[in-house]
């Protein structure tokens, strides 16, 4: 139950959305700068906060700050539930975190049309506190199509090379997923005769009674699309890297940090836990289809990559193959990895698209072929790049390491053979990662960056882009060698959403 | 007739059950006095008295929306008041101001009579009200009829234009085919019933519950499946089902932008609430012929009208081409509707999320147009964000939701309907829906594109003109008509408080 005196939640989704109407309305720059720093902090010191708060918390079903507000939807059993439980919570903390280092980013970056620009990722920044702060299905996804419709505008407006392309198929593939897994939870909502979409009255009716397998097959199947084409699931991944390749920085940061986390958290929260039956039948296609595709061809593809925002892009396709792997593996372990994985991606890519951006500043190109030697000019943002790297491969220290040794202990179970494939992933990311670090910040200067260098003297970060790379850094630090403070209120609700009874019976039904 | 009967239906006769209608039959005429009274300068006053005596109707049937005749016949049962009738009577008025509100904008880029438009507005929606509580076929074809001859002149009403006028003569003669259909299905309907050697059969079969009896007794009479496929046929002229939409994308272009939204909302929704008394009252007993026949026809709107929408560069055969793509949607919600009453008040949201989203656009569209009213492309859209936000930001909400993009009002629509079709078991057509809902992005976000993106233009050369006309500035009434439109939009779309819980409880 919600102790709070005020409900925090609300006031995380409700800030950002509140700020965006009033710079919308017509403030002067400076103001909308001030006003945007201040909506971005708010849900990062929020969920600083709550996080602090869980432990102590009394909690309902697995929920803490569990509030319900009635919008007129009821006679469908449509209601706004707010709440956090284990699996939430690290989320809406990455939520929180990387929009305040996207916001600020955006805030520095000048970008022409300044305000609308702000007002957008304000929008979606409520959105993203949204998505993981609803306890009721329907406004879960009713969140993330709100802060999704913003990117398609930022990368119309503000993106790179081939925007108009790249915003019509990331709108159109992210649509289609979109609508499949809304189908999905309909599918639930309807199935379950729980009349509702809270989570919590769900689980309860169909635990008491499960669907039957033919049904949770084909619902498990609808959902693990849905929410698989958002995660960019192999062969539907090809709006992601081109899409976050033209969108501007901050959408980019915000949009692979954590709005993609959307599918794999639904597929987490939802799908697994009420659907066991019919995950065990699609576990062995999404395992391979995660390792093969995902993990193995993609990353052969980040490896050709020149451009470097393209090869991030790339990256983080891969990356997910691994989540897709901790899911299939079907069991608390695996899930666990998955969502400290998850955070861990996070942050990491968001400060990849971050300082790529900033390289960009510096040499004016994206080409990886067209720099090199940029370390003895900007020191600082080279440690932070080869750190942000290092993240990204998953070297032990940093959040990621977590993440991935947990799935790969959890997946040796279910398939020994397909855990070694994707282990060999693990060098693949090496080679791509420190490839690219060594052509962007060491070796000898090119000579179309010296023609670029000599008309604008290469400078280090600056510090209004040091501070949101640094918040990112933190945070990983933090967790990689702190996992506890994410684990300890995870398990907490994976013993309750994955009881051992159901784990096995789906694990059987996959032999 | 004996004279009991007589006196019945003389005491059936309450007046005040269509005050409304009657207040804009008064409205009409006093439209064209006042343009006989007043001297010339002050006829630029007749337009606002247009909007304000409506806007004074629609607070009227407002404050008595619970009315002491719901749930009863009057008129010797030529009408009959429901809850759904009440609705429709306010979304009828609210459509009729709004294109009023239009109309001044779009009537002062002509040399047109002024106030002949408005009480022809006023008429027809009069005529639209009394149709959707109409309880007998007299009755029905009577008010379809004065709202199709309506509309006919204003189709054409920009009479200098060619394209208004092609747009009239075409409307003219579909219509006139609709009508006949209509009719004739009405006719067989009647003789059939009226066979005094079948059971059931009554002297009055015009009246729907005498033509329900009887249909309920005869279930599989051939003749009576004939009349009801033809009367279907008829209002699916209306709504621009296929495969009666030949007439749509050419009358919406030529059509005045006011008159296409009010050819696209308010006779759309005329059309569906028709469809609805229909098939929730009268032929239910034949729900295993019609439940096929509007299933087909919403499978195949929906993929006609967006496949067609999206070659489109004429953004008023567009909106046209993606309104048949929406009557699709609906007739998901009207086939659900015959086993989930929870489909009428989701066909009721869906009706008035698409209100607010096509004012929305038409308004935007109006401001946009220049003084060739048909000739209106994607290409004059481009730079609108940047020079008119506030214009931009209208557009983007209404294309979002007619989309069906949430947070805004047009997804919770689609929502409402999706769950109806759902728990009617209609997956075939869902999956029909959602192939339409994803093809329909390509286009909605091509115009917010258009409008949105900066692209690189040639300069232009010594003596060529920009070939976008130049945009009205908005004015006070228009701004604020179009800002509550689109604020309406969002604010439905996060919260429906009583209203969508009123709504959700409606039963037929």
């Amino acid at each position: 139950m919600n102790t709070l005196p005020v409900d925090l939640l609300l006031l995380s989704i409700a800030t950002p959305l509140a700020v965006a109407l009033v710079i919308a309305l017509g403030v002067p720059v400076r103001a909308a700068k001030g006003l945007a720093a201040a909506a971005f902090a708010v849900p990062a010191l929020i969920a600083l906060f709550l996080w602090s708060r869980f432990s102590s918390e009394t909690l309902h079903h697995t929920y803490a700050f569990y509030k319900v507000y009635e919008t007129g939807l009821q006679g469908v059993g449509i209601k706004l539930a707010l709440g956090l439980n284990g699996i939430s919570l690290p989320l809406f903390v990455l939520a929180g975190i990387v929009g305040l280092a996207a916001g600020l980013y955006a805030i520095q970056s000048n970008a022409e049309r300044l305000k609308t620009y702000l007002v957008l990722l304000l929008v979606m920044q409520g959105g993203l506190m949204g998505v993981f702060a609803s306890v009721d299905i329907f406004f879960f996804y009713f969140f993330h199509e709100l802060a999704l419709i913003p990117t398609f505008i930022m990368v119309g407006i503000w993106g790179g090379r081939d925007r108009s392309y790249a915003a019509m198929k990331m709108t159109i593939y992210l649509t289609l997923g979109a609508m499949l897994s809304l189908i999905g939870l309909i599918a639930i909502y309807y199935k379950s005769r729980a009349g509702s979409f809270d989570l919590i009255s769900l689980r309860e009716e169909l635990l008491a009674n499960g669907l039957k397998a033919g049904v949770q097959k084909n619902i498990f199947g609808l959902l693990m699309f849905g929410f698989g084409i958002l995660v960019s699931l192999w062969p539907f991944h090809t709006w992601a890297p081109l899409g976050y390749g033209a969108a501007p920085s901050s959408a980019a940061m915000l949009h692979a940090g954590v709005l993609k986390k959307f599918g794999l958290y639904g597929l987490i929260q939802i799908a697994l836990p009420l659907l066991p039956l019919g995950a065990a039948d699609w576990a062995r296609p999404l395992a391979i289809l995660a390792v093969v595709g995902n993990i193995l061809v993609v990353g052969f593809i980040t490896i050709a990559q020149r451009d470097l925002k393209q090869m991030v892009g790339y990256s983080s396709v891969m990356h997910m193959g691994y989540a897709f792997l901790g899911i299939a593996a079907m069991s608390a372990a695996g899930v666990g990895g998955v969502v400290l994985m998850m955070v861990a991606h996070g942050f990491s890519v968001a400060l990849l698209f971050l300082l790529s951006t900033s390289v960009y500043h510096r040499t004016q190109t994206f080409d990886m072929t067209e720099m090199g030697g940029l370390a003895q000019k900007a020191p600082v943002l080279a440690a932070f790049f080869v750190a942000a790297t290092m993240a990204s491969i998953g070297l032990p220290g940093f959040a990621n390491f977590w993440g991935e040794v947990t799935i790969f202990v959890a997946a040796w179970k279910f398939s020994p053979v397909l855990t070694a494939l994707a282990v060999s992933g693990v060098i693949i990311s090496a080679v791509y990662g420190l490839r690219s670090a060594a052509r962007v910040f060491f070796g000898e200067q090119t000579e179309a960056l010296a023609k670029v260098v000599a008309e604008k003297p290469v400078t280090d970060l600056t510090c209004c882009e040091k501070l949101p790379a640094l918040i990112l850094i933190a945070a990983l630090f933090f967790i990689g060698f702190w996992p506890k403070s994410i684990s300890t209120p995870l398990n907490s609700a994976l013993e309750v959403i994955y009881p051992a009874p159901t784990v096995q019976l789906a694990a059987d039904a996959a032999k | 007739m004996n004279h009991e009967l007589l006196k019945a239906a003389a005491e059936s006769n309450q007046w005040l059950a269509i005050f409304p209608e009657l207040l804009l039959g008064s409205l009409a005429l006093l439209l064209l006095a006042l343009e006989i009274i007043l001297p010339k300068k002050q006829h630029t006053t007749i337009p606002a008295v247009a909007i304000i005596g409506q806007i004074g109707v629609l607070l009227y049937q407002l404050l008595h929306f619970n009315s002491v005749f719901v749930g009863h016949d009057t008129f010797a049962g030529l009408l009959h008041h429901s809850a759904n009738g009440q609705f429709m009577r306010a979304f009828f008025l609210l459509a009729s101001i709004l294109v009023c509100v239009l109309g001044t904008i779009a009537l002062a880029k002509q040399k047109m009579p002024r106030i002949e438009f408005f009480h022809i507005v006023i008429v027809v929606s009069a005529a639209m009200m009394l149709l959707a509580q109409s309880n007998n076929f007299i009755l029905l074809f009577v008010a379809l009829e004065t709202v199709t001859v309506g509309f006919y002149i204003l189709v054409s009403y920009f009479r200098t234009s060619p394209l208004s006028l092609e747009a009239g003569l075409k409307y003219l003669i579909m219509g006139a085919l609709s009508s006949g259909l209509l009719l004739f299905g009405i006719v067989l309907l009647y003789g059939v019933a009226g066979n005094s050697t079948l059971p059931g059969s009554s002297a009055d079969a015009m009246n729907f519950n005498a033509l329900h009896t009887f249909l309920a007794a005869n279930s599989h009479n051939f003749l009576a499946a004939v009349g009801i496929v033809l009367v279907l046929s008829g209002v699916a002229f209306k709504i621009g089902a296929v495969p009666f939409q030949i007439w749509i994308p050419d009358v919406y272009q030529g059509a005045p932008t006011p008159v296409t939204a009010f050819l696209a909302v308010a006779s759309k929704a005329a059309g569906f609430s028709l469809l609805l008394i229909l098939t929730q009252s009268v032929f239910t007993p034949y729900e295993y012929l019609t439940t096929p026949v509007l299933g087909l026809m919403a499978a195949a709107t929906i993929l006609f009208g967006n496949l067609a929408a999206l070659t489109q560069h004429n953004v008023k055969r567009l909106i046209g081409l993606s309104g048949v793509s929406h009557a699709g949607y609906l007739l998901i919600g009207v086939v659900a509707a015959a086993s989930q009453p929870l489909a009428i008040g989701a066909i009721g949201f869906y009706l008035f999320a698409y209100l607010l989203a096509s004012f929305a656009v038409f308004g935007v569209m109006t401001h946009v147009a220049g003084a060739d009213d048909a000739d209106q492309e994607l290409e004059h859209y481009a730079d609108l964000a940047k020079t008119h936000p506030f214009l931009g930001a209208v557009l983007a909400i209404g294309l979002g939701s007619l989309a069906g993009i949430p947070p805004l009002a047009g997804f919770m629509g689609k929502l409402l309907i999706f769950i109806a079709a759902f728990k009617a078991g209609l997956h075939g057509l869902l999956l029909v829906a959602i192939v339409g809902v994803v093809i329909s992005i390509y286009y909605y976000f091509g115009w917010i594109k258009a409008a949105f993106f900066e692209t690189w233009r040639a300069p232009l050369l010594e003596g060529e003109t920009d070939p976008r006309p130049v945009r009205t500035p908005v004015g006070v009434a228009a701004g604020v008509t179009l800002a509550t439109v689109a604020l309406a939009t969002v604010v439905l779309g996060f919260y429906q408080g009583a209203f969508g819980d009123w709504l959700l409880s409606l039963k037929f």
